[in-house]
């Protein structure tokens, strides 16, 4: 199997990886770098437990290679957190109980993270519109359209 | 509750405390099964069979191991040579965990395939050659009782039949008299088609074995860890591993609902595997290996009658019922109940007479019966009774919310002994459902729906007001392969007046670290932030049986209740000792002891606490600490009234809800917030099989829903904004009142979806219609009643 010298900045830190073509980005980020917050419930593009942010965008990283992000920034949950104090958002699914098991969670954050970069306000149907590529089987959604609702307020108010 | 006791400090049972598990979740620093990785791990990839039935007339591996990583091929005949290619179920029924002769339904495990790497494990289940014959299948359980079919279980000797059990209760000759005597007899089938739990995380385990120590440790999903130690060490007794020497550790578990209750032929052969190799072994299987080989739920074809008065007067209840179990009887009830609790099927109302009969059948399919977020077969017996009840609204003419306010239990009756032998605990049902239609606003949306229907378009309200049974349960009646369903609590308190409590039960989502911690705050006054909780790991917890069935907070919580006032009661003669008082002069409030008459004489439970292991008085045991194991003296019967408004499109035959109100009853609330939450996801999964999910076979036995793009998960989309409320009935027998939650919304939501969708083409003739109501089952029913656009 061919190998691949790829570069990309994962949460902010520069990476120098060498993998096999096929390797998905999911796996990159779960094994070669340990970065397990990111989850994986379908591995067939349905669920968006493995979101991730590609260049700023929402992807589900395991329908992506490796080698497609080469030159890529990726940002995962584990980089959501700065400086001790955590993104409006993880404070808002922890304030209305936007989570239950935990398993979409990491998923859920980065699309409201990525809704909210491009829509300061957005209306309830904007957002389950937004979140409707992710699958919670625990909340029912109410409680995480709240807390994406009170992210955007306290986003707003910084 | 109305006003917590205990202040936010304390944050005892009523506030809505933020929950402690959550910091970890939302950094992404949960440790999931697939999370766990250890030195030297191995992967397994499985095999599985592209038939419903057929010989296995060779298994070839020379080219997969031929493949550089791939390390093993275990099939049934290495798994033979040990004795463990087959394995118990929960039944006591036989299961196959890697077959020797022949395949039995569609994605079977076959092989496994052991390698360095996932994907290299991939690259060898490719590689094996297995060549098949295959045998006449076997798919309609109707047809399986026909004598001409084919005999399944050939591997039972005396096995004349594709039968697996037949259960009834209730009296037949009285229930055939009242229907004899009736004026109205209504009848209808009903079909709950098979779906299946799908949590986000799938199932997987990590199994360890040490060659050197002979522990094996397996990290798995699995909500019930304790039984599965045991059912380990009692199946692979035999290949010396020994209970001491099991530890099974339910990390953090990404849904569960009743799909990792069982033992997966997958964890079997990963323990094999790390016990024949010595070297840890993952498998996590995939999502469609998930949707198509895990046990699934329902599959029940009910035929139910009702018996009544001309005024509407229920007077009678039958059931016949034809379960279909796949090949083997994998549900996971208890072992007294093959049906489960299906007779709660008498549901809300004072039916006097009641029979209800299920037969359990094999057929090429994959096994099962267990619960999709529910009782035991208590979804299957509400949306029996809750959907015949609307049938006979319909006949009489009569308002189903009038039909129901009529036969309900009345209040006063509690404890109210079944026609078919439960006694309900607590109750106020008319409560609940004139809350629901307050709510809703019942009487406008009724004017609406007459308005809309003058005009041509389709709106309908259903009502469901459900009675669940949870909490399983007394341990005369209540066993799992003769572990009885009791649950326990260990709680230590420590020298500066913090606490660790630990539970036979294993959350999965549920926030038992949080609602624990608050049982214990509540009972002894420690800050729930102060107190630690842990479940899942069988070498420090106290033995329990899991959590399934909503019985976590009616078993172990309440032993979390009865264990903490165990250190109340020693507290209480420490106090005594440091105050110079008697024990009876002293009187407790959350936090401390006073001394009678003389408020500034206390002790809090802090100050106690650090006596108990500096100045405990002479004569008595240092220390504070406790064990209790619970064993319920009764089930838990949570209630509710749901009422559903739904528009169909006529030119999609789509259905939308476009409200749903909720009111609930379970009895004393822990954590207001985390019971809300329980409630919208149970509504979710419960909009989920009355819409959209079903699995579904070919003739041939091929499976025609098993992958997300066929098995529709509800998302935000098809969701609506859940409305919902309370009403307190506290339950008499639990120590603080409470009952189980967790799945009266999945048990309650499905009728009242059907209800308002039958509702809505009620003026047409519609009088049922079987879930899931797609999109397609409407149109074609808009038009043959002319009123597709």
């Amino acid at each position: 199997m061919a190998r691949h010298d790829i570069h990309l900045t994962v949460n902010g830190v520069a990476q120098d990886l060498q993998v096999e073509s096929r390797l998905l980005l999911v796996h990159l980020l779960r094994e070669n770098l340990r970065l397990t917050g990111t989850h994986i419930g379908c591995d067939t593009t349905h669920c968006g437990a493995c979101t991730v942010l590609l260049d700023g965008e929402p992807v589900k990283s395991c329908t992506i290679l490796a080698v497609q992000a080469d030159g890529a920034r990726i940002a995962t949950v584990e980089g959501l957190e700065q400086n001790g104090k955590l993104h409006p958002v993880q404070e808002a699914f922890w304030e209305k109980h936007g989570l239950q098991c935990g398993y979409c969670t990491p998923g859920m954050l980065m699309t409201g993270c990525a809704l909210l970069a491009r829509n300061k306000d957005p209306t309830e149907p904007e957002i389950r519109e937004a979140i409707s590529g992710n699958l919670c089987r625990c909340t029912g959604y109410s409680n995480i359209v709240k807390a994406i609702q009170s992210a955007a307020e306290r986003l707003r108010q910084q | 509750m109305s006003t917590p006791r205990t202040s936010p400090e304390v944050c005892g049972m009523g506030h809505s405390m933020k929950r402690k598990e959550d910091p970890r979740f939302i950094r992404g620093k949960g440790n999931y099964v697939d999370d766990i990785q250890l030195p030297g791990m191995l992967h397994m990839d499985i095999v599985r069979s592209p038939y419903a039935h057929a010989k296995i007339k060779s298994i070839n591996a020379e080219r997969a191991l031929k493949i550089p990583g791939v390390l093993a091929v275990i099939t049934g005949e290495t798994l033979a040579k040990y004795n463990l290619h087959w394995m118990p179920t929960l039944m006591s029924d036989t299961q196959m965990v890697l077959p020797t002769e022949k395949v039995m339904y569609q994605a079977q495990e076959v092989a496994a395939v052991i390698a360095t790497d996932r994907y290299v494990a991939a690259d060898g289940v490719e590689a094996v050659e297995v060549e098949y014959d295959p045998l006449p299948v076997v798919v309609d359980p109707f047809k399986a009782l026909d004598p001409s079919a084919p005999i399944l279980r050939t591997d039972k000797k005396d096995k004349k039949d594709n039968r697996i059990f037949h259960w009834q209760a209730g009296d037949r000759e009285a229930t055939d008299k009242a229907f004899a005597e009736a004026d109205v007899v209504v009848a209808q089938d009903m079909y709950l088609p098979r779906i299946h739990v799908a949590s986000i995380e799938t199932c997987g385990c990590v199994a360890d074995f040490d060659r050197v120590n002979g522990k094996l440790t397996v990290y798995m999903t699995t909500q019930a860890p304790h039984a599965v130690r045991t059912v380990f060490a009692l199946v692979a007794g035999h290949v010396g591993l020994s209970e001491e020497k099991i530890r099974i550790i339910s990390p953090d578990i990404g849904g569960g609902f009743g799909g990792k209750v069982p033992v997966y032929p997958g964890y079997v052969i990963a323990v094999a595997a790390s016990v024949v190799i010595g070297k840890p072994v993952k498998w996590v299987e995939d999502r469609m290996e998930n949707l198509q080989a895990d046990s699934f739920a329902r599959d029940y074809h009910i035929h139910a009658e009702l018996a009544a008065t001309k005024d509407g007067t229920m007077k009678a209840l039958r059931i016949k019922t034809l379960a279909d179990h796949g090949y083997a009887d994998a549900a996971a009830n208890p072992s007294k109940f093959p049906a489960g609790l299906f007779s709660i099927c008498t549901g809300s109302y004072d039916l006097r007479n009641a029979f209800a009969e299920v037969d359990g059948v094999y057929t090429n399919k994959a096994p099962g019966g267990i619960a999709y977020r529910c009782s035991f077969r208590v979804t299957e017996a509400v949306h029996c009774i809750e959907r015949i009840t609307d049938v006979l609204a319909q006949q009489l003419k009569m308002d189903p919310a009038e039909l129901r306010m009529k036969n309900f239990i009345p209040p006063e009756k509690f404890p109210y002994k079944s026609a078919l032998g439960w006694e309900y605990d607590s109750g106020n049902y008319p409560a609940a459902l004139r809350k629901a239609m307050d709510i809703a606003g019942y009487e406008a949306l009724r004017k609406e729906q007459a308005e809309k229907r003058a005009r041509g378009e389709l709106m309908g309200i259903g009502i469901s007001s459900f009675t669940e049974i949870v909490g399983a349960g007394p341990s005369k009646q209540f066993d799992i392969l003769g572990l009885k369903m009791f649950d326990s609590c260990e709680i230590r308190v420590h020298p500066t007046g913090k606490a660790m409590a630990r539970f036979g039960t294993k959350s999965q989502g549920q926030g038992h670290e949080t609602t624990y911690a608050q049982i214990v705050a509540e009972e002894l006054g420690i800050p729930a932030a102060h107190v630690q909780v842990e479940e899942g790991d069988t070498d420090t917890a106290p033995y329990g049986l899991g959590t399934y069935a909503s019985r976590s907070t009616p078993t172990a919580g309440a032993a979390g209740a009865m264990a903490a006032r165990k250190i109340r009661e020693k507290a209480k003669k420490i106090a005594a000792h440091l105050l110079e008082c008697s024990p009876d002069d002293l009187v407790w409030e959350p936090g401390k002891f006073t001394v009678k008459g003389a408020p500034s004489r206390s002790k809090t439970i802090q100050e106690i606490a650090l006596a108990a292991y500096t100045n405990h008085p002479q004569g008595m045991e240092a220390g504070l600490e406790a064990v209790s194991y619970y064993d319920p003296p009764n089930l838990t019967f949570p209630f509710g009234s749901y009422i559903a408004v739904v528009d169909i499109d006529r030119g999609t035959g789509a259905v939308k809800v476009r409200r749903f109100v909720a009111v609930d009853d379970c009895g004393n609330i822990i954590n207001p917030m985390i019971v809300d939450g329980q409630i919208h996801g149970g509504l979710a999964m419960g909009l989920a099989p009355a819409l959209l999910e079903e699995i579904s076979y070919d003739e041939n036995g091929n499976i025609t829903g098993g992958s997300f793009m066929d098995y529709l998960l509800p998302t935000a989309m098809e969701t609506p904004s859940w409305e919902t409320a309370k009403t307190v009935t506290p339950s008499p027998h639990h120590p603080f009142g409470a009952k189980g939650v967790g799945e009266s919304a999945t048990v309650g939501a499905p009728p009242a979806i059907a209800n308002a969708v039958v509702d809505a083409l009620s003026h047409v003739g519609v009088r049922h219609v079987d879930i899931p109501v797609t999109p397609e089952k409407v149109w074609r029913l808009l038009k043959e009643k002319g009123l597709a656009e």
